[in-house]
């Protein structure tokens, strides 16, 4: 406030340059001073008491993490109760069965614990266990298949590693592959290709935000998943978009570089979600369904070829690129596998979008100042659509 | 990688799964089901890292509070104190009203009873809002003997209208329906009929809606003896029969009434029980004579189930179905069925079997599960 206005009109406003600095502690503190004495009011006289009416508090628990193993099963829950809540009983598959809390006692708003029952899970068949709380509330969580939980072994890790490499690595490698033969198409074929980055891109981004905002929808309310994703994925485009233009557009390498740490991203999202499957017991990944992902992905390479077609590129930044935008998708895997918890794959795919949109933003400022009057031609709604429609035919594969 | 994210929020069906192994299972992807998780198996080795008190889940004997359902049972004790009422207290807890003698030398037989609310804790730790009779659920057992006059004086006490609507043979005008005996909060009405016929009744609430009047706790045995004199040829059994009677004191007498709660609204029951208290008589078992017969008033007043059950381990009881004969209307036979209000006398000895303890539960294995069960403790003998 002390400054030197920084304009005439600045300086015309009553008050600001002169003002003296306990006047305006002044009116920091009686504001505060102000919502105090709402609050003593509020406790010393509880005008609310008329809404009290006799009902039982408002109760919720999400569930975050299962584990099925030699012990029984145990389940992480995270209670968002208007009050503490207590869970007194704990049934699976209709029945009754003694459970150990951890931390026991009541759960504050927020708070999480383990449940732990030593119920003798049945391999492959599905089981549901339901939480009775103090009120007779119930929560339900089902298991839909039932297999034991993986532990963080060598050969477990060993074979994450290579199914994210399969889904995540391979392709993209694949695509950069077709670089050579790329750098030889002309103005339209690489109006073509930019614009297949797109749409790629562009499906990507409806994809992820569907995702995000679906796990976001199992997570506890307190974590306020919608707002969370889209907070996170405007900050990351924001932050990203930021960077990149601290010298003007970014293209040429530099672009690429943001394609693939976009699609990097949003591959340990992928990641998270994929490994908290094998938690969960998702292990009918058959050799068709991880085909179909790395067809599915294969664009993405091309995707980040594109805007270094015209330029000289040493081969280990090629290997750089694969490994930036592939290499998160193992990462990811081996997290979800171990610590999964709904929040954390929505905020990662959330951050995934917001830098996705980046990239998009960039590719088609690059198509604009490459020939503006090219944006909409057909050369470039071709790509586009070939972007886009390779992405969604190739989902059918894997969508089941 | 866009997709796998839908793919992954498929409900993974178990034919998911199949599919999975069908097309040849993702290489190494998939080894984690096979092997790893059938060795991991618990009931096969769940016993020194399990949580269990119990232990493992497959083998745990009778022992403590689990009984024969090892770690599969409620945890912790509901507070009697606090419910004013106890289950095990309850079997032989007959409410027999106050005795005068009318005009015509007849015996007037008076039951008072209110409607109150009061939360009750129907299984350890979980409390429920109950409309009941006299404080308690289910209501008093109320105990006539046939041919008596009975005078009940109804209080609502409660906060919605009820009613007393009894199974037996009276005015319509006594019947606890809507305009014939239901009265609102703060009311009161006397029900007045003769003790007929003699068996194992029951009284509920009738005010609507029926479903929620019942499952909220209005309701309770009502038992007529059979006068002995109005049956001579039968006379012996009649007596047994007669509550205080020197034959009746050589039975042990239990009334049970099969009920179950409703603790979220959503129509099905999270609880089952006879008299309220998932599991009570499986931590507590009832302690019976072996030499001394045992006769069970049983009641079904569950909601929500169309059906429910009484099966009785290692012994097989004579049943006399609403108790309205002296002779058993089923021989010989470990299960009987109740619909919602069905009721019997179920009698048996264990005079010829070793000490021990007996299960019984409905065989609807949910029922079971969901807290009807208990046990008999047969001993030589019972202080």
């Amino acid at each position: 406030m002390r400054d030197a206005p920084t304009s005439d009109q600045d300086a015309e406003l009553p008050g600001v340059a002169a003002a003296p600095s306990r006047k305006t502690l002044l009116w920091v503190i009686l504001p505060l001073l102000a919502f105090v004495g709402a609050i003593a009011v509020l406790i010393a006289t509880n005008p609310l008491a008329r809404f009290d009416n006799g009902t039982p508090p408002v109760e919720n628990i999400a569930f975050e993490r299962t584990i099925l193993d030699g012990g029984g099963l145990r389940v992480l829950v995270r209670a968002g109760g208007a009050e503490p809540m207590t869970i007194a009983q704990v049934q699976v598959d209709d029945a009754y069965w003694q459970f150990k809390q951890d931390p026991p006692g009541p759960l504050p708003r927020g708070a999480s614990a383990w449940i732990q029952v030593p119920f003798p899970w049945v391999l492959g068949e599905a089981h549901a266990v339901k939480l009775v709380t103090t009120t007779g509330a119930t929560f339900l969580h089902e298991i839909p298949v039932a297999v034991a939980t993986p532990v963080a072994d060598r050969s477990s890790l060993l074979s994450q590693a290579i199914l994210g490499i399969f889904v995540g690595i391979v392709p993209v490698a694949v695509g950069l592959m077709f670089y050579p033969a790329l750098r030889g198409v002309g103005q339209r074929g690489m109006t073509f290709l930019l614009a297949l980055t797109v749409g790629l891109l562009a499906f990507l981004l409806v994809d992820a935000m569907g995702d995000a905002f679906e796990l976001a929808g199992e997570a506890a309310p307190i974590f306020q998943g919608n707002a969370m994703v889209v907070l996170a994925a405007a900050a990351s485009f924001l932050i990203l978009m930021a960077i990149g233009r601290r010298n003007g557009a970014p293209r040429g390498l530099a672009l690429a570089t943001y394609i693939a740490l976009g699609i990097g991203l949003h591959n340990l999202g992928e990641g998270l979600a994929i490994g908290a499957a094998f938690a969960a017991g998702a292990v009918g990944l058959g050799t068709f369904l991880v085909f179909g992902f790395t067809l599915h992905n294969v664009t993405e390479g091309i995707g980040i070829a594109a805007p270094i077609l015209r330029e000289k590129v040493a081969p280990w930044v090629f290997a750089a690129l694969v490994l930036l935008a592939g290499g998160p998708a193992v990462l990811g895997l081996w997290i979800g596998s171990l610590a999964f918890a709904p929040q954390w794959s929505a905020l990662a795919l959330a951050i995934g979008a917001g830098a996705i949109l980046q990239v998009i933003v960039e590719v088609t400022a690059l198509l604009r100042r490459r020939d503006e009057a090219r944006l909409f031609s057909p050369a470039a709604m071709t790509g586009l659509a070939a972007g886009v429609g390779f992405m969604y035919l190739t989902a059918m594969l894997v969508k089941i | 990688m866009g997709g796998m994210q839908g793919w992954l929020q498929e409900r993974l069906s178990r034919r998911l799964l199949l599919a999975g192994g069908v097309a040849a299972a993702g290489a190494a992807a998939a080894n984690v089901t096979g092997a790893k998780g059938e060795a991991a198996h618990p009931g096969h080795d769940a016993g020194g890292t399990a949580v269990a008190p119990g232990g493992d889940a497959y083998t745990a004997g009778p022992s403590g509070h689990s009984g024969a359902h090892g770690a599969m049972v409620t945890i912790g004790e509901v507070d009697s104190g606090r419910n004013g009422f106890d289950p095990g207290a309850m079997l032989t807890d007959w409410e027999v009203g106050t005795l005068s003698t009318l005009p015509d030398g007849r015996t007037l037989r008076t039951f008072e009873i209110v409607a109150e609310d009061k939360e009750i804790e129907i299984a350890p730790g979980v409390m429920f809002l109950a409309w009941t009779y006299n404080g308690r659920v289910p209501g008093p057992a109320l105990r006539a003997t046939e041919g008596e006059r009975l005078r009940v004086v109804f209080r609502n006490y409660g906060s919605h209208p009820h009613s007393i609507h009894f199974h037996g043979i009276h005015a319509a005008r006594m019947d606890g329906v809507p305009g014939a005996g239901l009265i609102g909060p703060g009311e009161e009405f006397v029900y007045e009929f003769d003790a007929r016929p003699f068996g194992c009744h029951l009284y509920h609430c009738h005010a609507l809606p029926l479903k929620r009047h019942i499952h909220k706790g209005m309701y309770g045995a009502f038992v007529i003896d059979p006068d002995p004199v109005r049956h001579p040829e039968q006379a012996a059994v009649a007596r047994s029969r007669l509550l205080g009677s020197a034959e009746n004191l050589g039975w042990q007498e239990f009334v049970m009434v099969m009920n179950a709660f409703d603790t979220n609204f959503d129509g099905e029951n999270e609880f089952y029980a006879v008299n309220t208290v998932a599991h009570a008589y499986m931590k507590a078992p009832i302690a019976i004579a072996r030499s001394r017969p045992v006769r069970i008033y049983l009641v079904n007043v569950v909601e929500f189930d169309p059906i429910n059950s009484f099966h009785l381990h290692g012994n097989f009881f004579d049943y006399y179905d609403q108790g309205t004969t002296l002779t058993p209307t089923l021989k010989t036979v470990d299960l009987i069925t109740q619909c919602q209000a069905q009721r019997g006398i179920l009698e048996f000895s264990f005079a010829e079997h070793e000490t021990g303890l007996y299960m019984f539960h409905p065989h609807q294995s949910e029922f079971t599960e969901l807290g009807w069960v208990g046990m008999f403790d047969v001993r030589e003998d019972v202080a």
